[in-house]
């Protein structure tokens, strides 16, 4: 009979119980997931059940996290997130987040740019840890990415951004996310994208300073541009950048990165049907 | 007659990028205007001409993230 063990289908003997499996799989797996749920008890197995075994602090394997991620995500989906490359411009309170929703949905390539270095004020919204003050923004998230999905490819460059630059920086891209702090950096980016990349989609982060008016942010788009954020609170003395809403701009840029991705997907198996 | 950012706004000849963001008060410094799609760059607001009928996009960006 088939069962799904680690994620992936699997053929065991009709009958076999959940104990049976583990000593013949995972004879030192300390934690036993059936169905969604822990387990310590034995029980026979039914066709199409659900195993995971999980021995603690054990990585899985590049396949092992790829048949998960399939499983989670559907497995046209995957195909097209892996064959993908996104380049992240700027590492600070968008970029940081968009880069680690970006890894954990398992895009094949991730193109980073950042020159500055961890500081202190950076930590009440940006991906870092203490222990990671003082270190370079790429590497410090190209690190923290790494624990979270290592096989994703990440390209981490310490480098300012410029009009010089962009393209070799970026030019592989399917998409740029625009990812800086000041507006002048913002500008740069987008008059450098739009006039040597024409064409190149780019997701530009714009008001999302302060905190509540959480359904303000939202995503326009104005052809290969798209703007996430209010477009209205500006970063200034009495209206800091805060966590939650800078977070929720930066995953509407993320959730926008999947929705160009994907739909391109659907257009080509529409295509074919 | 243009569009600006989906918004009727009287033409005249010889009207420039500066022309429109002034007329429509637009004081930011630092925006992005693409004429008919195409990204005019701040240095050329003030000899760009608009024609008659172009689709003018002002977005204005800023600071935080």
């Amino acid at each position: 009979m088939q069962i799904r063990l680690n994620e992936k289908s699997t053929e065991v003997e009709s009958g076999i119980s959940l104990f049976e499996l583990v000593r013949q799989h995972k004879p030192d797996a300390d934690v036993i997931i059936w169905n969604g749920y822990p387990v310590s008890q034995d029980r026979p197995l039914s066709p199409g059940d659900r195993v995971v075994l999980i021995k603690r602090g054990e990585a899985p394997s590049r396949d092992e996290l790829e048949a998960l991620l399939v499983a989670r995500h559907t497995p046209g989906i995957q195909a097209r997130l892996k064959a993908s490359c996104v380049g992240v411009a700027g590492l600070g309170g968008l970029g940081s987040v968009v880069a680690v929703s970006l890894a954990r949905v398992g895009i094949g390539k991730l193109i980073l740019a950042d020159f500055d270095v961890v500081e202190p004020s950076n930590l009440n919204r940006q991906q870092y840890f203490i222990d990671q003050i003082g270190q370079y923004k790429a590497d410090a998230t190209r690190a923290n990415l790494a624990r979270i999905n290592p096989f994703v490819g990440v390209v981490a460059h310490r480098v300012r951004v410029t009009p010089d630059n962009v393209v070799e920086l970026f030019g592989e891209a399917d998409v740029i996310v625009e990812a800086f702090d000041r507006a002048e950096r913002k500008v740069m980016l987008a008059e450098s994208v739009l006039t040597q990349m024409p064409g190149k989609p780019l997701i530009l982060g714009s008001g999302v300073a302060g905190y509540g008016r959480s359904n303000w942010i939202q995503t326009r788009q104005e052809g290969d541009l798209y703007i996430c954020g209010d477009e209205v609170s500006e970063a200034r003395p009495g209206r800091g950048l805060i966590a939650p809403r800078v977070g929720i701009a930066a995953n509407h840029q993320a959730n926008q990165v999947l929705e160009i991705l994907l739909g391109e997907l659907q257009d080509e198996l529409s295509e074919r049907e | 007659m243009i569009v600006v950012n989906e918004q009727e706004m009287a033409w005249e000849a010889g009207m420039t990028v500066q022309d429109v963001l002034d007329r429509r008060k637009f004081s930011f410094p630092l925006v992005i205007v693409r004429v008919n799609g195409e990204l005019v760059r701040r240095a050329d607001f003030d000899t760009h001409t608009v024609e008659d009928g172009d689709r003018v996009q002002v977005l204005h960006l800023m600071s935080g993230g």
